[in-house]
């Protein structure tokens, strides 16, 4: 189930979870689930599971951590847009009309998986919807901007994928030497705003000398 | 320093695993068969954290150029010093100029060399596990130089391990999987009755198996998945995720390895039998 709010909820509980367990590993979040991981193996899970619903039931009110809303510029010219005329004629909606409608709306960063630094994003506009590719290319370009059905995400390298390419950004989503690899986390919102091929490749070269700032707003709902 | 004259078929340098960064879609990867390194480890008092080389179904050749202490553990690839068999499990004392090469493989699949001290390679995210896109390499090239921690001599006092040798398994232990409970009586009968092969699409993300269950469950939303989670794709294949699984993934997840089973599978090659077997 895509939902911000349940994203929210199983956010918040992440949180409450890392904080009072001493022989957790780490809890990871989805979008309508958590994995816990433990130091070791459990002997008892019905324990663990009363456990955790006692833990979720007395939660109570918790205060919002900072979210932020991101800027990501993309290139959504033809040499990027490699299944843009696709779904144009798919959805019988024009070019300008996809670029407008992918650009208009904040959307949420639900997961980071699939490949480090890979960033679920939804929903999408219906107008927008398209299934994944029966054949999967076996090399999407790094830094492609992609839909899959409702939702949306950037390929962080190259590797193969079956998502519908609509564009592509110039910036780093994945840093292995930095403590916080991924600049965005689950509960950050994304906006995309549209660049020429020249802004495209200017930006690029400011990236890879670290001069290139991503434009971020603190999120207060 | 440790010239590499052969790299064999798949080696790599491996440790623990890389733990902390999966909320980042980084997969945790470390040793396939963690028992069998840690022995290797032990045997020549090094702490369980340190790195260490992994061999996949054939030997590697390795020239040194340092005077160290090795043990040899996990798979039998009948391994040689300067020609001559040296004893699996055991302390084996290295001169520099000395060449280890190993021979035919007699039993499991994956073998672990630890040498005194560790080594000492880059260490992306906390972690010296070699994977594609972190590390500068994702595997042992030809002509690599490897580098060891300098080992101090409080270190050498070895531990003493009661585990000899290599303990292979055709049972898998596993717990039901979070979509377990969906499967058709008769899919969940054939699941655990089974005895299945492995395919020859198998490496350090995934094992895939040669036999297929009809799959009845829709596709589940992206959820994660971790080693040893058993997915069941849309065509009905099933897969074992290992090691350097990815993090995240859409098939139904039907059981999930103990962390000893994951080892077992580790030690399989393609056309071994496993059966699964629910741990209650």
């Amino acid at each position: 189930m895509i939902d911000e709010k349940i994203n929210l909820d199983v956010n918040q509980f992440k949180v409450v979870i890392e904080s009072c367990a001493s022989n957790i590993l780490e809890v990871r979040s989805s979008y309508c689930s958590l994995l816990v991981i433990f130091d070791k193996e459990i002997l008892d899970i019905d324990k663990i599971e009363d456990n955790l619903n006692n833990l979720y039931v007395s939660r109570g009110f918790l205060s919002k951590t900072d979210s932020f809303l991101w800027n990501i510029p993309v290139c959504y010219e033809k040499n990027f847009a490699l299944d843009i005329d696709l779904i144009s004629k798919q959805n019988k909606i024009s070019n300008k009309e996809i670029i407008k409608t992918h650009t208009n709306r904040v959307y949420s960063v639900y997961l980071i998986g699939f490949l480090p630094g890979f960033l679920y994003l939804g929903s999408v506009d219906d107008k927008l919807k398209i299934s994944r590719k029966k054949q999967p290319r076996l090399r999407v370009p790094r830094g492609a901007v992609a839909i899959a059905d409702k939702q949306t995400g950037v390929y962080p390298q190259v590797s193969p994928g079956g998502w519908n390419i609509i564009g592509n950004t110039p910036i780093n989503l994945f840093d292995k030497f930095k403590v916080e690899p991924c600049f965005a986390r689950p509960g950050d919102k994304v906006k995309f705003f549209s660049i020429s091929e020249a802004q495209h490749k200017l930006i690029e070269k400011e990236v890879e000398f670290g001069l290139y700032e991503l434009k971020k707003e603190l999120i207060n709902d | 320093m440790i010239k590499v004259i052969n790299p064999g078929f798949y080696s790599s340098i491996q440790d623990l695993g890389r733990f902390g960064s999966q909320n980042f879609g980084v997969p945790i990867s470390g040793s396939m068969d963690q028992c069998s390194a840690d022995i290797a480890n032990k045997i020549i008092g090094n702490n369980s954290i340190e790195a260490l080389i992994e061999l996949t179904m054939t030997g590697c050749s390795l020239k040194f150029e340092i005077d160290t202490e090795i043990a040899i553990t996990g798979s039998d690839m009948s391994p040689k010093l300067n020609e001559l068999s040296v004893d699996m499990y055991s302390v084996i004392e290295v001169k520099n100029g000395d060449t280890l090469s190993f021979g035919r493989i007699k039993s499991g699949f994956r073998t672990y060399i630890a040498f005194r001290g560790g080594i000492n390679s880059e260490k992306i995210m906390e972690s010296k596990s070699m994977y594609v896109g972190l590390t500068k390499n994702f595997k042992i090239n030809k002509n690599d130089e490897i580098h060891l921690n300098e080992s101090k001599s409080s270190m050498n006092k070895k531990h003493k391990t009661s585990l000899k040798k290599l303990i292979l398994s055709d049972e898998i232990e596993c717990y039901k999987g979070p979509e377990y409970s969906k499967l058709t009586t008769q899919n969940k009968d054939k699941l655990l009755s089974t005895q299945f092969s492995i395919s020859n699409n198998h490496n350090r993300m995934g094992y895939m198996l040669n036999q297929k269950i009809k799959n009845t469950i829709k596709p589940i939303i992206t959820s994660h998945v971790m080693p040893g989670t058993v997915q069941l794709t849309p065509g009905g294949d099933i897969i074992i995720l290992m090691r350097d699984s990815q993090t995240t993934g859409g098939y139904p997840r039907i059981l999930q390895l103990t962390d000893r089973a994951i080892d077992f599978v580790a030690q399989k090659g393609t056309s071994s039998l496993i059966k699964f077997l629910i741990k209650n």
